[in-house]
């Protein structure tokens, strides 16, 4: 199996300059890689880092220390060391993210929020619409609700306009960042559709997954995050 | 996307007298990317947008920019005329106060229609009806375009400012608060036209602001500026939720939630 993400030795801290610098380490020594067609799951409780490890894998949290190696487009980059104009076209071929909860742009609507990351990917407008329409219908957004700006939505609505708007795509690497948290049961089975979907294609994926039932359904291997923990390093 | 940056600008600096306005900024800006340059009122954020737009010379330092032809010209030793041209079809320059950008006793259709008479267009018909579509591409009523400026709200006035500046088809546009002293509501729309704007027609823009969400919004990348200086760099994103500077982590904190 490919393995298109590998992680070594990454360490992130936060420095509070606005208190007095402290520093306040969040993990340290993280290594592992992902493979091509599997779901690892990030497990371990809140606080552990979990969320971090995903934005650092997405360029949004600076790396401290550690490579981030991708294959894009052929070759291979080190994302903890890449220029922001290298994470932008990383993200926009090859690494997608489905974040926790949806940032919304005034005045536009679910179907353009859903279609944007496939018109940037150089898809014509309509041909992104006439898929984003399928994939909220797959994840039984009321067709009302289409043309509407998620702002107002319910939060398992924004989550769905999320989902379909991580899910779009054909990204090789997909970061799910508790993409089913506040989703009904029916909802729960089309998310767990889409990631075997996604597998079967090979998609490489890496989630956080609080949903027990969630997580025994996609995941292939789960990390143990609290391994990465900063303390245990110097043990 | 190409492989040469639009822009390159290396280590400008501008002093007055004994004070800095800016010093030492260094950065490229590829075609298509946002800008955002953020910081307070005296950072020197808009300084470094004068320099770069040439309206005003800097100390030291220079700015290359990649014209039509593919050739890096530097500006600041381009002849005044050159600038002029550059500035009147190649750029665009939105200013915080829609007066300063148009001119307010002619009507909204010679405003637009200026800009193209500036680059050649000669043809009356073509011009006014160039100008029709602007005005509804800003979202401005058809029936509006003989009327002066003066006669429109602040919002629709930015707007008309920004068809007047785009109708060119620039490959850069500056920009110095576009959404300043504009009520929220009339703020969301405009952030929302530009941010169309910008994707449809492949814009690159710099964009001082010293409001982050308007950065969050339309940039790229983002440059946080204090006392002329450049404290910290990076992905729009990146630098507002994992802010590493004192300073940027000061203004970051500063959001007030609503």
């Amino acid at each position: 199996m490919p393995t298109p993400l590998v992680v070594s030795d990454v360490a992130k801290s936060f420095t509070m300059h606005l208190r007095d610098g402290i520093k306040l380490p969040v993990v340290a020594g993280v290594s592992f890689s992902i493979k091509a067609g599997e779901c690892t799951v990030l497990g371990g409780p809140s606080g552990a880092g979990k969320s971090s490890i995903l934005k650092m894998l997405y360029g949004n949290y600076a790396v401290d220390e550690g490579q981030i190696i991708v294959k894009h487009e052929g070759g291979l980059v080190d994302l903890a060391q890449a220029s922001p104009r290298t994470v932008l076209a990383i993200r926009r071929q090859t690494i997608g993210y489905v974040s926790q909860f949806l940032r919304t742009v005034p005045r536009v609507s679910a179907l353009d929020v859903v279609a944007e990351p496939l018109v940037e990917r150089g898809e014509e407008r309509e041909t992104a619409r006439d898929k984003a329409r399928s994939l909220l219908a797959r994840l039984n957004l009321p067709e009302k609700l289409w043309m509407l700006p998620p702002a107002t939505f319910s939060g398992g609505e924004q989550q769905r306009v999320n989902i379909a708007r991580g899910f779009i795509t054909e990204h090789p690497i997909l970061l799910l960042d508790e993409p089913t948290a506040s989703l009904d049961a029916t909802n729960r089975d089309v998310v767990i559709g889409l990631i075997a979907a996604k597998k079967a294609a090979g998609v490489a994926l890496l989630g956080i997954f609080h949903d027990h039932d969630v997580r025994e359904a996609v995941a292939d291997r789960i990390i143990d995050v609290t391994v990465f923990a900063p303390g245990k390093l110097a043990a | 996307m190409t492989d040469e940056p639009l822009l390159r600008v290396a280590a400008l600096s501008k002093f007055y007298g004994s004070r800095v306005g800016c010093d030492n900024v260094s950065f490229d800006l590829w075609p298509g990317e946002v800008l955002a340059v953020v910081g307070e009122s005296g950072s020197g954020k808009t300084t470094l947008l004068n320099c770069l737009s040439t309206r005003l010379l800097p100390s030291s330092g220079t700015a290359s920019y990649r014209m039509r032809d593919g050739q890096f010209r530097e500006l600041y030793r381009m002849s005044e005329a050159e600038r002029r041209f550059l500035m009147r079809t190649d750029w665009g320059f939105v200013h915080q106060n829609p007066a300063d950008g148009l001119r307010m006793t002619v009507s909204a259709g010679a405003n637009v229609g200026e800009r193209l008479m500036a680059v050649g267009d000669r043809h009356y018909g073509k011009i006014r009806a160039t100008a029709v579509d602007w005005l509804s591409r800003v979202e401005i009523e058809q029936d509006r375009i003989d009327d002066e400026p003066r006669a429109f709200s602040g919002g629709m006035r930015q707007r008309l400012q920004i068809a007047r500046n785009l109708v060119t088809g620039p490959r850069l546009v500056f920009m110095d608060e576009p959404t300043g002293g504009l009520d929220v509501s009339v703020q969301a729309r405009l952030l929302d036209l530009l941010r169309g704007l910008v994707t449809d027609l492949g814009l690159a823009a710099i964009v001082v602001t010293h409001d982050l969400a308007v950065a969050r919004l339309l940039s790229q990348r983002m440059m946080v500026m204090k006392d002329g200086r450049v404290v910290e760099s990076g992905l729009t994103d990146r630098v507002l939720d994992d802010p590493r500077a004192p300073y940027t982590q000061l203004l970051v904190s500063s959001i007030l939630q609503v």
